[in-house]
This record gives structure tokens, sequence and C-alpha cells, in this order.
């Protein structure tokens, strides 16, 4: 609105017309609320259903309002009888993600920096097959990492399940797009100050890219926490579950049983949580990784 | 205007190569340093090389190799063991009339209308959701943006349980389509395609007895009438699922792409009097044309790899209509132990995929091509 045309009309057309635009305006955000709550109603049916019992799980699946309320599940996930396993999946997503995340964090930032900036024989191959690696989906590699793995005799163990994620393309890709972002200069003067590669990486580099390490940090860490096809390809003993293959394996063959849904849900819950709380706080990471992650090109 | 010039300087030629002619000292200094860096170069690169050649690059040549066998899982497939098939595991696919072809082309025509459905659906769902929460006006913007992306970031397995729950036969989404008075179908255990249901609906083809120049006629080992099903309503599940979870990632890049557009191309838009409806059409759709055929081509790629939910899911069944290819290569490897088979499929799994990342490539070619053309217009 233009300081002109208001001063033009009467203050009752101002009013008038300034009406309807603010009733279309509480409309367009009540309709958004409401598809907003429609996007999360699977949430939040997801958290209500975990405090029910199995029967009125299955004869009120809708309402909101667990009558009795129990926790009965959380518990039997960590002390009952079938929840022995549960505590092995937690502890072996909780390791293997932090594991892969400190050696993404390390290792791609490394590979991301000599793309960038080393000059070295071969760098623009390496590129070229770091670009086309990230072409290649993950579906298609199931096979041909079950081979490589029984291969190498190390099938069924945690080195299989951890060692093939500790570099991944598109992490060294968002490394070595913001090192190339970097000015050059500063690095420059390390370098006549009679700094060496490692020491102006160390000290000079890597201070700087504290917001994309956070990036990736966060970016590792959601993806090895989520992973699935890996596992199920290189693991195949109940003690090498992870809250992925462990749910998957105790959900999947269960069609239509209609049966222990609470139970399969809180283990769900309790696989998404993790996530959900680092995605709330460090949401931005999020967004840029993901638009970096499907612009590599 | 000077922003959109920006990124062709940055992407000029490799970085340094051309910046200082070689002075008489630098020429001096630059062998004894560049050999450091060269060094310290592939020290830093070596991880990267190890694991990505080692789990990536030559596995994928062993799987090639194993496709060409006859091999159970026992022997070492590299040791002469297992027999050499040359391509028969592919002729198995395409050319051969039995089990494997059948189940090779459901599960084809399976993730066809797989695609067909989840990639315009999910692209109008994320183009929709970004210009409704890019509006002006709209109070909370961050909190509709989370909520519209956090499906995306959770783990596939854990929503995937979620909708097993949510479309049990007695499930959440029954009663909420019995309150409008609809009686929803057993969702998983339903294998009739929606072609069917829409002919039968309509009153024009009996599922029960299909019509017999369709039913006994066919190709490749699946008569017209199997192709022509529509996906089945279990597949529908999945695909809601998955339209559910990506369109949120989808909606970041829509969202990326509004907020590029120039103010001023919108509120000279505004004072030339057009309407928003003009506006969307002329102004905002055109400028996220690159986007939107970016969105598309990622959702093609996407789409043809969809694994985990069916494992969770359905597991393929009922009667093998979420059968995908990625699936079938797996159950092919680890459950009938037909690893050459499986193999198989992978690659020509990939190649399809590999098809719609080359549309990719030539749509993003495509989109840089306009890229440089826009400088020129906003000069007239």
């Amino acid at each position: 609105m233009t300081a002109s045309s208001t001063s033009s009309t009467t203050p009752q057309a101002r009013a008038t017309r300034r009406d309807p635009r603010g009733r279309l305006r509480l409309i367009g955000t009540l309709v958004m609320s409401l598809v907003a709550l429609a996007f999360l109603m699977p949430f939040v049916i997801q958290v209500v259903t975990t405090f029910k019992t199995d029967p009125q799980a299955a004869a009120s699946p809708l309402s909101l309002l667990p009558n009795p309320f129990t926790v009965a599940t959380y518990r039997q996930l960590f002390s009952g009888s079938e929840g022995a396993a549960f505590p092995t999946w937690l502890g072996n997503s909780l390791f293997i993600s932090l594991t892969v995340t400190v050696g993404r964090v390390v290792l791609d930032s490394l590979a991301g920096y000599a793309l960038a900036r080393l000059r070295f024989r071969g760098r623009g191959l390496l590129t070229v097959l770091l670009i086309s690696v990230m072409a290649v989906p993950g579906v298609v590699l199931m096979i041909p990492k079950f081979l490589v793995v029984q291969y190498l005799g190390i099938y069924d163990t945690y080195t299989a399940m951890i060692v093939p994620l500790l570099v991944d393309a598109v992490g060294i890709f968002i490394m070595k797009q913001f090192f190339e972002s970097v000015p050059r200069e500063i690095e420059e003067a390390a370098r006549i100050d009679g700094a060496g590669v490692l020491r102006i990486y160390w000290s000079v580099v890597l201070p700087m890219a504290k917001p994309a390490l956070l990036t990736l940090t966060i970016l590792s860490f959601q993806g090895s926490w989520n992973e699935f096809t890996h596992f199920v390809v290189t693991t195949q003993s109940s003690e090498h579950a992870t809250l992925t293959t462990g749910l998957a394996q105790f959900v999947s063959g269960s069609l239509g049983s209609g049966t222990r849904y609470p139970l399969k849900l809180t283990a769900a819950l309790l696989a998404t949580i993790p996530v959900a709380i680092i995605f709330f706080v460090f949401q931005r990471h999020f967004v840029r990784g993901g638009n970096a992650g499907a612009l590599k090109e | 205007m000077s922003t959109t010039t920006e990124p062709e300087l940055g992407a000029g030629p490799e970085p340094g190569s051309e910046r200082r002619p070689p002075g008489r000292l630098d020429r001096l200094r630059r062998p004894r340093r560049d050999g450091r860096q060269g060094v310290w170069g592939w020290v830093f690169v070596s991880p990267m090389v190890l694991v990505l050649g080692l789990f990536l690059a030559v596995p994928v040549i062993m799987a090639l190799w194993v496709s060409l066998l006859d091999w159970d899982g026992q022997s070492n497939p590299f040791s002469g063991a297992a027999d050499f098939v040359g391509l028969d595991n592919y002729q198995g696919l395409f050319a051969e009339d039995g089990l494997t072809r059948t189940l090779f082309m459901t599960s084809l025509r399976n993730n066809l209308y797989y695609v067909v459905l989840a990639v315009p659906l999910q692209t109008a769902l994320a183009l929709g959701l970004a210009l409704a929460v890019n509006q002006q006006r709209l109070k909370g913007k961050g909190a509709f943006r989370t909520a519209f992306y956090f499906p995306s970031v959770t783990s596939s397995i854990a929503v995937s349980t979620v909708f097993l729950f949510l479309f049990q036969s007695s499930g959440a989404v029954n009663s909420l389509l019995k309150w409008v008075g609809v009686q929803g179908p057993n969702w998983f255990t339903d294998a009739r395609g929606l072609v069917w249901v829409a002919l039968d609906w309509i009153g024009l083809v009996d599922p029960s007895s299909p019509p017999a120049a369709l039913a006994d006629h066919g190709v490749l080992g699946l008569s017209w009438w199997e192709w022509l099903s529509g996906p089945s309503i279990a597949m529908c599940t999945i695909i809601m699922l998955v339209v559910w979870t990506t369109s949120g990632t989808f909606m970041l890049m829509f969202l990326a792409a509004l907020q590029d557009i120039p103010e001023a191309q919108l509120e000279s838009a505004r004072l030339d009097g057009t309407n928003r409806w003009q506006t969307l059409r002329h102004v905002i759709l055109p400028a996220l044309r690159p986007i939107l055929f970016l969105v598309i081509t990622l959702g093609l790629i996407g789409t043809w790899q969809v694994f985990d939910q069916v494992y969770v899911m359905s597991q393929g069944q009922p009667a093998n209509t979420t059968l995908t290819p990625a699936f079938l290569s797996y159950n092919m490897s680890f459950k009938d132990a037909q690893y050459g088979t499986g193999a198989a499929i992978s690659f020509v799994l990939l190649a399809i995929i590999l098809v719609m990342t080359g549309v990719q490539r030539l749509v993003l070619r495509e989109r840089d091509g306009r890229r440089r053309l826009r400088p020129r217009r906003a000069a007239r």
C-alpha cells in the first residue's frame, strides 16, 4: 500500500478495505494450520498410540486420548522379554552413527579441502570420479556391497557396517563447495609466513569451516542413523541389528495381523526422536544440506 | 542485475590456474611447493580413494562379473567354481518365457505406475506448499516450513511402521473414511489395480471376468489386462507415504527458487496491475521452470529406487503388486540365492536410472543456457 493511495481515501473506506484483507489473512493462516495439522497427524497418532493398550489401539485407532493411559510399551522395550533386543538395537545405532559421524567429519573435510585447494596430479580425474560416484543410486549397490564384504571376509561384522560409510561422496562435495567459497588470501598469507599444508589446514582453514562442519555433522548423523539398505546386506545376526534393521524385521511379515502396534510404534518413535531433536535445533543446517545434496552437478 | 552475472564469473577456469603469470621467482619456487602439495593432496584424499574405491567402484565391477554367472552365493565367485553363463541372466529377464521374466516384468509394471502417480503428486504438492508458505501475508512461515519438512528427515522404516498402523483394515484411515460414509478397502491385502477398480465402478468391466481379448493375449509374460491394471490398492499406500515424505524436501527447493525471484520483477508486475493469478502464471511459474524440471527428474530418479517401504510394508505382496525391481533384485539374491539374476536386475535398474540422470543433465544444461540469457532480457 503506497502512501498516496491511503491518503486519498476516507478512513471509512480504508477500514472496509483493510477488514476483508485481515479476514482473508486469518482464513489463510487457518487453512494452512489445518493442512499442517493433517501433515503431522501421523506423528500425533503415533505418539498417542504408544500410550494405549493393544485392545484400545485396535478398537479406537483415531482417538487422541489413551484410556487407560499406560507406559507399558516403554517398559517392555527396555526390560521385557522381547525387549531384550531393543537396547541392542539402540546401542548399535548409537555406536555406529557416532563413529560414522566422526569419520565423515574428519575424512570428508580432508578430501574436500584437497579437491578444492591443493594442487596435485590426478585432482581433476578424482573430482570427475567423485561426481560420477554421486550419480550411482544406493539401491543398485546393495548386491555389489554384499559381494565385496563377503569377499573380504567381513560379512556380519561391525567393520562391514562402519567402514564403507566412513566417507560419503555428497559430504565431500559439500565441503569442497565450501572451501572453494573461502577467499584464498588468508591461506596465502599463512603460506608466506611459512606455514605448511597441514598447519594451514588445521589452524587456518578448519576454524573458518565451523558452520560447514556443523552441517556435515548433522547430515552424517541423520544419514547413518536412518541408514537401512547398507545394514540389510552386510549383516544378518541379531547382535548386529540396528534400530532400522531391527524394527524392519520386527514389523515386516506381520501384515494385517494388527497386533502389538503400540509396541511397534513405540520402537519407531524412539528411533525417530534423536533425529527429530537435532532437526528442531539445527533446522537451517538441514535446509542447507538438503539443497546442496540435491543440486549436485 | 549484477548478482545474476556473478555465478558465471565464479565458474571460470580452475581456481588459481591462470591468476598470475609465472614470474622467474615463481618458476623457481613452484616445483617445490607443488611437490609438497602434491604429496599432501594424496594424503588428504587417500581415505576417500580407499573407501569409495573399495566399497563402490570395486563392488560394481564384481557385481558386473557376477551378473554373468550362475552363482548361488556359496562358493567363491571369482575362483571359476561358478558357471559362466554370459548374458543368460539378462536374457532370462527379457527374452525367455518363465517365472523370472514374469516377476521382473511385473516389478517394472508396478514401479512404472508408481512413478507415474508419485512424481506428479509429490511435485504438485511440493509446489503448492511452497507457494502457500511463501505468501507474504502468511504468519509463522518458519513453523509451517518446519511442519511440512519434518517427515522428510525421519527414518523411512519408522514412518513405514506408522503407515502400517494407519492403513490397517480397521485402522485410523478407514475410521476416518467411515465418518464420511465410505467403506475403506483392506489396504495391504488388496491386489486390485486402480484401473480395474475404476472400470468396475463405472460398470464397464467385471474384474473377475476380464475381457478375453485382454486377458488371453499379452506381451513379455504378462497379459494386456495385467499390464493395464494400474497401481494396486496396496501400492497406493506406499505412494501416499512417499508423496508425504518427499514433498517437504522438494518444497524447500521450490522455496529457495521463489526467494530468488527479484523483488523488482514482482513489484513491476504489481504496478502493471496484474492480479495474483496473472502474476503466478506469467512471472512466478516461468521463473520456477528450471527448478520444476529439476524436481521432476530428481523424482524420477528417486522413485525408481523404492525399497525400504516395500520391505517394511508389503514385502512385494499382495500378489506381487508392490514388487519393485530393487526389491526383486534383493529377493532373488538373498532369498532365492540367484545372485546372478539379482545382480543383472541391479544393472538394468542402473541403466533405467542413468537414463533419468541423463535427462536431468540435459535439463540442467538448458537451465544454464537460460541463466545466460537473463541479463540480456533484464537489460531490455
